[in-house]
């Protein structure tokens, strides 16, 4: 299985290599949708700083949706599906691969988010630890939930506009407890509020779904 | 000409009885849970008539959050499950899924015609309401999906699939929603310690308006899966009565469809 993970992961990021199709234009988008929000809180920095930590989240939702769906239109030409089927890879196997993948290509978005929000909204990290705990276990759980609907919503004509539909509100709880996570991390959220809850919150939300990816992904496997 | 289409086993106008006796009892259980609520029941202290509403919300959103959401889940695992797979649970989960959309969207309404004079607004932040908002998001979710064209194989699949990733998210949301921000009063009925907190006359009003609610969800659940079934017979039945046509005015025997 783990094996099968890392030759489909490699595969996918090899191709993201040579594509650059994440980096060269999701990434912008992301960056983009930072811009968009300075302009809809206007000028001050005050709100900015204050929904620094919720700006960031929901960035990285949109841009998870977006890595999802060029994640599973890899697979959509070439009979790539049916190719994957015939190799006679573990399907947990190529789950996880899949979701690596996916998540390895968050982590650079975030990283490069992040940046944009020290830089644009003038956020202040008081505690970098949580700020990558928060990254690290979400962009787990995100990886894991959109793999999942990915490979649901592949093959199907309608899935640019079903994706986003069926993933946000699935992954509400990754943008909240994110939020709040980062909240903590920045000294942005309530009083007395700590990171601890939230990360393990996120913690249990890609555990979950890591281990029902682990288990479901096969019958998604099996025809259609 | 057109050659007569096989009829199906059952016919559609007739319902079988104990169903029309199950609709019957939903029916009258529920005229006594209105005429009970409306005119015997006192009204409260605190809350005055509105408390009447007590009699309508908490069990709509019983049927919503537990009964309905809950068969649709367990009976999405049951198809997923190769030994137990079979078209009755795919249709059954659609049907419950269903109903129970309408019964959430049902909550949210009946909630907010009750927020609005005790809290003052017609919608607030609320973690339940939030929780509930977000399982209708989800419904809707997967009445997309059932929408999806495609055979009825990969349909069931995809929804079979998509309704546990969605159920395995029920809980979680909950909780974090919970954790979140709170605001609603807390179970009355089902407190941790399970002494009910009201008493007399509203008490056995409100059982029995949970047992009505429950009558009218599985009547509604069983004449949906019925309509199901009868739409999909009748989808094969259309094609059926389209190929003998085209069989009847072409002379030159059509080749027979790769099953």
């Amino acid at each position: 299985m783990w094996r099968d993970a890392l030759l489909v992961a490699g595969k996918d990021l090899r191709i993201e290599m040579r594509s650059r199709v994440v980096l060269n234009q999701v990434a912008p988008f992301a960056i983009v949708v930072l811009v968009l929000f300075a302009f809809a809180l206007g000028p001050d920095r005050t709100p900015m700083v204050q929904g620094a930590a919720g700006l960031f989240w929901v960035a990285v939702l949109f841009a998870a949706v977006l890595a999802v769906q060029r994640s599973f239109a890899l697979e959509a030409n070439d009979g790539t599906r049916d190719g994957l089927r015939l190799s006679g890879l573990d399907p947990a196997g190529i789950f996880l691969g899949k979701a690596a993948a996916v998540a390895a290509q968050l982590i650079v978005l975030e990283v490069l988010l992040a940046a944009g929000v020290v830089l644009f909204y003038g956020a202040h990290v008081r505690s970098y630890g949580a700020v990558v705990a928060a990254c690290a276990a979400g962009t787990a759980g995100l990886a894991a939930v959109g793999t999942l609907y990915g490979a649901l919503a592949a093959g199907v004509r309608v899935r640019e506009t079903l994706l986003p539909f069926l993933l946000l509100p699935v992954v509400a709880p990754v943008l909240l407890a994110g939020t709040r996570a980062w909240q903590a991390a920045l000294g942005t959220g309530p009083g007395g509020d700590t990171a601890g809850p939230w990360l393990s919150l996120l913690l249990v939300f890609a555990a979950v779904y890591l281990s029902l990816g682990v288990v479901i992904f096969g019958s998604l496997q099996e025809s259609g | 000409m057109t050659t007569p289409v096989p009829t199906p086993a059952t016919s559609p106008n007739r319902k079988p009885w104990p169903l029309r006796a199950l609709g019957a009892a939903a029916l009258v259980s529920m005229a006594v849970t209105v005429w009970l609520g409306l005119w015997v029941t006192p009204p409260d202290k605190v809350q005055g008539q509105l408390v009447r509403l007590v009699y309508i919300h908490p069990p709509i959103a019983w049927v919503a959050l537990y009964l309905a959401f809950g068969t649709a889940a367990l009976a999405s695992v049951l198809w997923l499950w190769p030994r137990t797979r079979s078209r009755f649970w795919d249709n059954l989960a659609a049907a419950s899924m269903e109903v129970g959309t309408v019964f959430t969207a049902l909550t949210l309404v009946t909630g907010s015609i009750w927020g609005r004079p005790t809290w003052g607004v017609w919608w607030a932040w609320d973690a339940r309401l939030t929780s509930t908002a977000l399982l209708l998001v989800l419904q809707l979710g997967y009445l997309a999906l059932r929408r999806v064209p495609g055979d009825a194989d990969s349909r069931a699949r995809r929804c079979a699939v998509g309704a546990v990733i969605a159920g395995v998210d029920v809980p979680i949301v909950h909780f974090s929603v919970d954790w979140w921000k709170t605001l609603h009063q807390g179970a009355t009925v089902l407190n941790p310690d399970l002494s009910p907190t009201i008493h007399g006359i509203m008490a056995w009003t409100l059982l029995l308006a949970f047992v009505a609610m429950t009558l009218v969800f599985i009547w509604m659940l069983i004449v949906r899966y019925r309509i199901q079934v009868l739409s999909e017979r009748l989808e094969g039945a259309e094609l059926e009565m389209a190929l003998h046509e085209r069989w009847a005015e072409n002379p030159v025997p059509v080749p027979e469809l790769v099953p």
